[in-house]
């Protein structure tokens, strides 16, 4: 099962959040910074799988923006490791080619293809059409 | 009222949206939180607002605040307003908000129960799934009691969109509301195979999750799984299935089989490395015999998650593993230490007689590339681990050996001398063909000392000194150019060696000294051999100086003793015998519980009191071992007396068969330069033949690369000889079979090994063995094992355990318990309960070994026992309490006491008819009929009576009295033993136990 996932910049600052297990509020900025901190600290050929506390952490970096999603013990590294491209390219497709402005300013877009994705901590959809149609029937809405 | 809309509107056009926050907070990066307390208080305003519109502006901003770590719970009843606006792109902001600050906790949930239900069931499917997603992130129990029908329903959705989100949500309810997950499972199930992938999936997650908590209900889906796993090409799927397999396969071994297909076919065909971990993870823990090969080749991409795995393959399947060797001994190349030490760990396990030279020669051209001393180290540790494993089991020769470890002294800095020098001389004393070439290398390696002596003093390595200088001078008679060796062992430099090698190096010099006096007494010219006097006699004083104990003490005997032979030299008195007497005898390697071989002499009572117990004990000593008391006095022959020609004559022929038998007792090795006998045999091991003209006594040091190449012309060799013998065969059997493989791959067998190798292993008697190797942890750091027993008096059995400490921590409070069954008890002291543990008494240092003994009684010794136990210890540097399980065995042997019996004595005892008879017949056994005696005299203590060509009779009493007579006969390769005995019982295990014996040979 999927605990969080965050998008972090070199800078440790948090552009998206989202737990999927309740976390004290005042829990979740202690836990961010540490785990980002983590993260951080890693060389670029060293594993992308980390051990934090009682979960694990897969991470992935995209130009200045990391990618970091806890996972309990009983899911597949690999699979997440995946499946955060999956992410990432379903967000370049939106957005074509996707920078970290994008995502700061488009917050509440990235939680819908988020959400799409992921749900209750389980992955929903990875059809890259499929994730976008809300999405783009939502903006025709708005336009309209 | 139209004039507050306009000024609404023109309020908003004014206010900051959220892109004008984000900007805001980076524009102020000073003052963050001043400027964020700013906009908290003009979104409080905004919040004030009747417009939904400002509102939900405000509630945006907040989400983003949240999630930079504000509190914004004050706003909770905000965001359920815009919930409930009927504007989609406002009710989204607020889900979204929602989903992010609610939990459990948050008190207006209640509020929303009805809004959410409207949602649920509002025609348009976003309202509806964007309600399913926030729901999924802040359902309380009582919101999941509410709505679990609503959603089930949704479940049925006519629209794939919100059937998936409905099915994913299903979890979060049953894990909040338990009681829905019955009636809604039919529905789950069905989902399964819906039509559309996406749903499938949820529904797929939903179950795994399901089962991992509890596998057995979910055991009947296993064909609808089984389906899907063909079917489905979405991966993440795949995988989800494939974990749930994994927890049922334990459950349902049948399963497993039936996997093996699908399985391959993936691993084989799938790109994703996340799949294919997923597999290879599962193949593992199924342990499917599977072609786990080709799956190690693949995943090996991903280094150290594939060395991993292949480590635990190795276990199971050696075999698919060693094909992979050169892909391993790539891994030893790579940058990462970890991936390094993992490969070699995997190295370890896959040497066989085939590959080790080359692996060897692999690992040490990476020894002199290896930067950094600890990794060096590491290499040289596991290359001597790797060559020395079960008793040297995997090397064909050993010159090869010594020369690796010869080159491994040139290592700079290494920690290991001392490792290196232990396994020199292991070799050289336990393999006796090898020690003249042992001695030539030594010598080298003593003449060029200075080399190596550079920067010695840091390191460890001066310790291979200590070897080499105490093989030269204990097998000094190998030496080629004995007096050059004296010179180099007498050198002033060796002054600045460490204590104790000086003293190896004084006390060896003596030796050589003999060996060079007795070469040189046999000349005609006398001079020589005073002039090595005269060299000892100059060089020794140094020692004498030093400030060693030990290596003084030496110096000045030796140097007194030199003085006075020097004197009787030039007398022109031969002195050479008398001095080489000194260090006359062979060292012979002793197993170190050899001690327990041997069998206590008749009459001989240890335990019984050489003086007059003390008087209080004197009651409690009431049955002093009553077996040797009771035993007829005509049994006991007087010793030393009377002892005839013939009879000596029979004992040495006794003598010769338990040597011949006994694995302590090295024997004198045939010639050694017999090339390929016609029968390979164990006696006839062809010994290679080196070819002269390869310089093996170059000076300076050798080189094992030409063993790989020499080896390898050797096992040709061999192999195209017995091409042609079993051509021949083949031609004289005109079997219409045709060809079988003829060139097929060289088999483990097929290697013989160069060197005769006497290996002392460590056998145990028979006496209660620790049976059952594989109920011990061999990877338990604090092994305490090696129990052995001693099996005395009528019902009384006194088992002595060794203890030895193979772990690096003390261990204190040690407690011995054994689970009594019917038969066998364990004696505990009075007072105390029938399951409390006996205290070990005494402590156990890293390293140590101690024996303690412990009291069995035996009511019945009929059967043979197995007793479960327990040692339980504390490991004092982490006063952790720990555990370790073992198993006694009480063989019937082990009860039986070796009783000579004379043949008319014997007679009488089988034509009494007392006795009930039984047989058993032994095939394919291959050894001399008087090897066998010895071995049934040996492991299950008999003695011979009789013996008339290749039929024997022999006896043996148990502890309770039975008599055990045995008739072995042999003819070919097939021996058979009738046997008679009073107890059918005993009798029957005995003979099991003796079949055991052989089958083991």
């Amino acid at each position: 099962m999927i605990k969080f996932v965050l998008m972090v910049n070199r800078q440790g600052q948090t552009r998206l959040s989202r737990y999927y297990h309740s976390v004290e509020l005042s829990r979740r900025a202690a836990l961010e910074a540490d785990v980002v901190r983590y993260c951080l600290s890693r060389k670029k050929d060293q594993c992308s799988f980390v051990e934090y506390k009682d979960f694990k952490v897969v991470y992935r970096q995209y130009a200045a923006l990391y990618i970091v999603v806890g996972i309990t013990d009983s899911e597949n590294e690999l699979s997440i490791y995946e499946l955060v491209h999956n992410f990432v390219e379903v967000l370049d497709k939106y957005f074509s080619r996707v920078s970290e402005l994008d995502i700061m300013f488009n917050l509440d877009r990235v939680h819908i293809i988020l959400d799409e994705m992921i749900q209750n901590g389980h992955i929903v959809e990875t059809n890259k059409s499929r994730i976008l149609a809300p999405l783009t029937a939502i903006d025709k809405m708005v336009e309209s | 009222m139209a004039l507050k809309i306009v000024k609404g509107s023109i309020d908003r056009m004014f206010d900051k949206n959220l892109q004008d926050l984000v900007r805001g907070i980076r524009n102020h990066k000073e003052d963050e939180a001043k400027y964020i307390s700013t906009c908290i208080d003009e979104i409080k305003q905004e919040l004030k607002q009747d417009n939904i519109a400002v509102k939900a502006n405000a509630v945006c901003k907040l989400t983003y605040l949240q999630m930079l770590g504000y509190d914004v719970s004050w706003a909770a009843f905000n965001i359920v307003e815009v919930m409930s606006s009927s504007k989609f792109t406002y009710k989204r902001i607020g889900y979204l908000a929602a989903s992010q600050c609610f939990h459990e906790n948050t008190d207006v949930i209640m509020l929303t129960t009805n809004q959410i239900r409207k949602d649920l069931s509002s025609p348009n499917q976003y309202d509806t799934g964007v309600a399913l997603t926030g729901l999924s992130c802040f359902v309380t129990p009582d919101l999941a009691r509410d709505l679990a029908n609503d959603i089930m329903t949704l479940m049925s959705h006519t629209k794939p969109y919100i059937r998936k989100k409905a099915v994913l949500i299903m979890y979060k309810v049953f894990l909040k509301y338990p009681e829905s997950l019955r009636p809604a499972f039919p529905r789950l199930k069905e989902k399964l195979e819906d039509p559309d992938p996406g749903v499938q999936s949820a529904a797929v997650n939903v179950i795994c999750e399901l089962a991992r908590r509890n596998p057995k209900n979910y055991l009947s889906l296993a064909p609808l799984f089984f389906k899907l796993m063909t079917s489905s090409t979405n991966n993440w799927v795949l995988i989800k299935i494939i974990k749930l397999f994994g927890a049922l396969t334990p459950l349902e071994p049948r399963l497993g089989k039936k996997l093996i297909e699908p399985l391959t076919n993936l691993i084989h065909s799938t790109s994703a490395m996340s799949l294919l971990y997923e597999c290879v993870n599962t193949v593992i823990a199924g342990q499917y015999s599977c072609s786990v090969g080709s799956v190690c080749l693949r995943i090996s991409v991903v280094k150290y998650l594939g060395l991993l795995a292949m480590s635990k393959i190795l276990k199971t399947h050696p075999k698919s593993v060693q094909s992979h060797k050169d892909l391993i001994l790539q891994c030893l190349d790579d940058k990462d230490e970890s991936i390094r030490l993992r490969a070699l760990d995997l190295l370890y396990g896959m040497v066989s007689k085939k590959n080790l030279m080359e692996i060897v020669k692999k690992l040490m051209i990476h020894v002199d590339k290896a930067e950094g001393t600890t990794y060096r180290d590491e290499l040289l540790t596991k290359i001597i681990d790797i060559c020395s494993q079960s008793n040297y089991q995997y090397i064909t020769n050993f010159e090869w050996y010594i020369s690796i470890l010869v080159e491994l002294t040139r290592l700079e800095g290494t920690r290991h001398g001392h490792l290196i020098a232990s396994q020199m001389l292991d070799v050289a004393i336990r393999v006796k063909a090898i020690r003249a070439f042992a001695v030539a290398q030594m010598a080298t390696l003593l003449d060029n000392a200075h080399l190596l002596t550079g920067n010695m003093q840091r390191n460890g390595i001066c310790e291979v000194l200590y070897a080499a200088a105490w093989i030269c001078g204990e097998f000094s008679e190998h030496l080629e150019n004995p007096v050059q060796t004296l010179e180099a062992m007498l050198r002033p430099k060796v002054a600045t060696l460490p204590g104790h090698i000086q003293a190896v190096y004084v006390q060896n010099a003596a030796k050589l000294f003999a060996t060079i006096l007795k070469n040189q007494e046999g000349n005609t010219d006398s001079t020589a051999a005073q002039e090595t006097s005269q060299l000892m006699i100059d060089r020794l004083p140094l020692f004498v100086q030093s400030a060693n104990l030990e290596v003084q003490e030496r110096a000045s005997c030796i140097l007194q003793l030199v003085k006075y032979i020097q004197k009787l030299q030039q007398k022109d008195v031969e002195v050479a015998e008398e001095v080489s007497a000194l260090f006359a005898g062979e060292l012979n390697p002793v197993a170190p519980k050899a001690q327990k071989k041997v069998p206590v002499p008749e009459g001989l009572d240890l335990d019984a009191w050489i003086n007059e117990p003390p008087s209080e004990s004197e009651s409690e000593d009431e049955q002093p071992k009553a077996i040797f008391t009771k035993e007829e006095p005509k049994h006991s022959r007087p010793r030393h007396t009377e002892v005839d020609e013939k009879e000596l004559a029979r004992r040495r022929e006794a003598r010769k068969q338990e040597q011949a038998n006994n694995p302590f007792y090295i024997k004198a090795s045939p010639s050694s330069q017999k090339v390929y006998q016609e029968t390979p045999g164990v006696e006839h091991i062809p010994v290679v033949q080196i070819d002269l003209s390869v310089p093996l006594k170059v000076p300076g040091l050798p080189m094992s690369d030409q063993y790989v190449k020499l080896e390898e012309e050797r096992r040709q060799k061999e192999r195209a000889e017995k091409k042609k013998k079993e051509k021949k065969k083949r031609k004289e059997k005109r079997s219409g079979r045709g060809k079988k493989h003829d060139s097929g791959p060289e088999s483990e067998e097929d290697i013989t090994p160069a060197h005769v190798v006497d290996i002392v292993t460590e056998e145990m008697p028979e006496n209660a063995l620790p049976s059952d190797d594989d109920d011990k942890d061999p990877n338990d750091p604090h092994k305490v094992c090696d129990i052995q027993g001693n099996l005395q008096d009528g019902s009384q059995v006194v088992v002595s355990v060794i203890f030895e400490n193979k772990s690096d921590s003390f261990l204190k409070s040690m407690e011995f318990n054994v689970l009594d069954s019917l038969n066998s008890k364990l004696q505990r002291p009075e007072g105390s309960g029938p399951h409390d543990g006996l205290t070990v008494p005494f402590q156990l240092p890293p390293g140590v070994s101690n024996e303690a003994r412990f009291v069995f009684t035996v009511q019945s010794i009929v059967m043979p026992q197995k007793l479960k136990g327990t040692l339980t210890f504390i490991v004092k540097d982490s006063s952790t309490h720990e555990k370790l399980d073992f198993k006694l065995h009480f063989t019937c042997t082990s009860y039986l006491i070796t009783t000579p019996c004379y043949s008319d004595a014997f007679a009488k005892l089988l034509e009494s008819g007392d006795l009930k008879s039984s047989s058993v017949r032994l095939e394919g056994v291959n050894m001399p009929f008087h090897h066998l005696l010895a071995r049934i005299c040996f492991h299950h203590h008999f003695s011979v009576v009789e013996r008339i060509d290749s039929c024997a009779s022999m006896y043996s009493r148990s502890i309770q009295g039975h008599h055990v007579c045995l008739l072995v006969k042999t003819s070919g390769q097939t021996v058979s033993i009738d046997a008679k005995c009073d107890e059918p019982t005993l009798l029957g295990n005995v003979l099991d136990e003796i079949k055991q014996t052989f089958s083991q040979c």
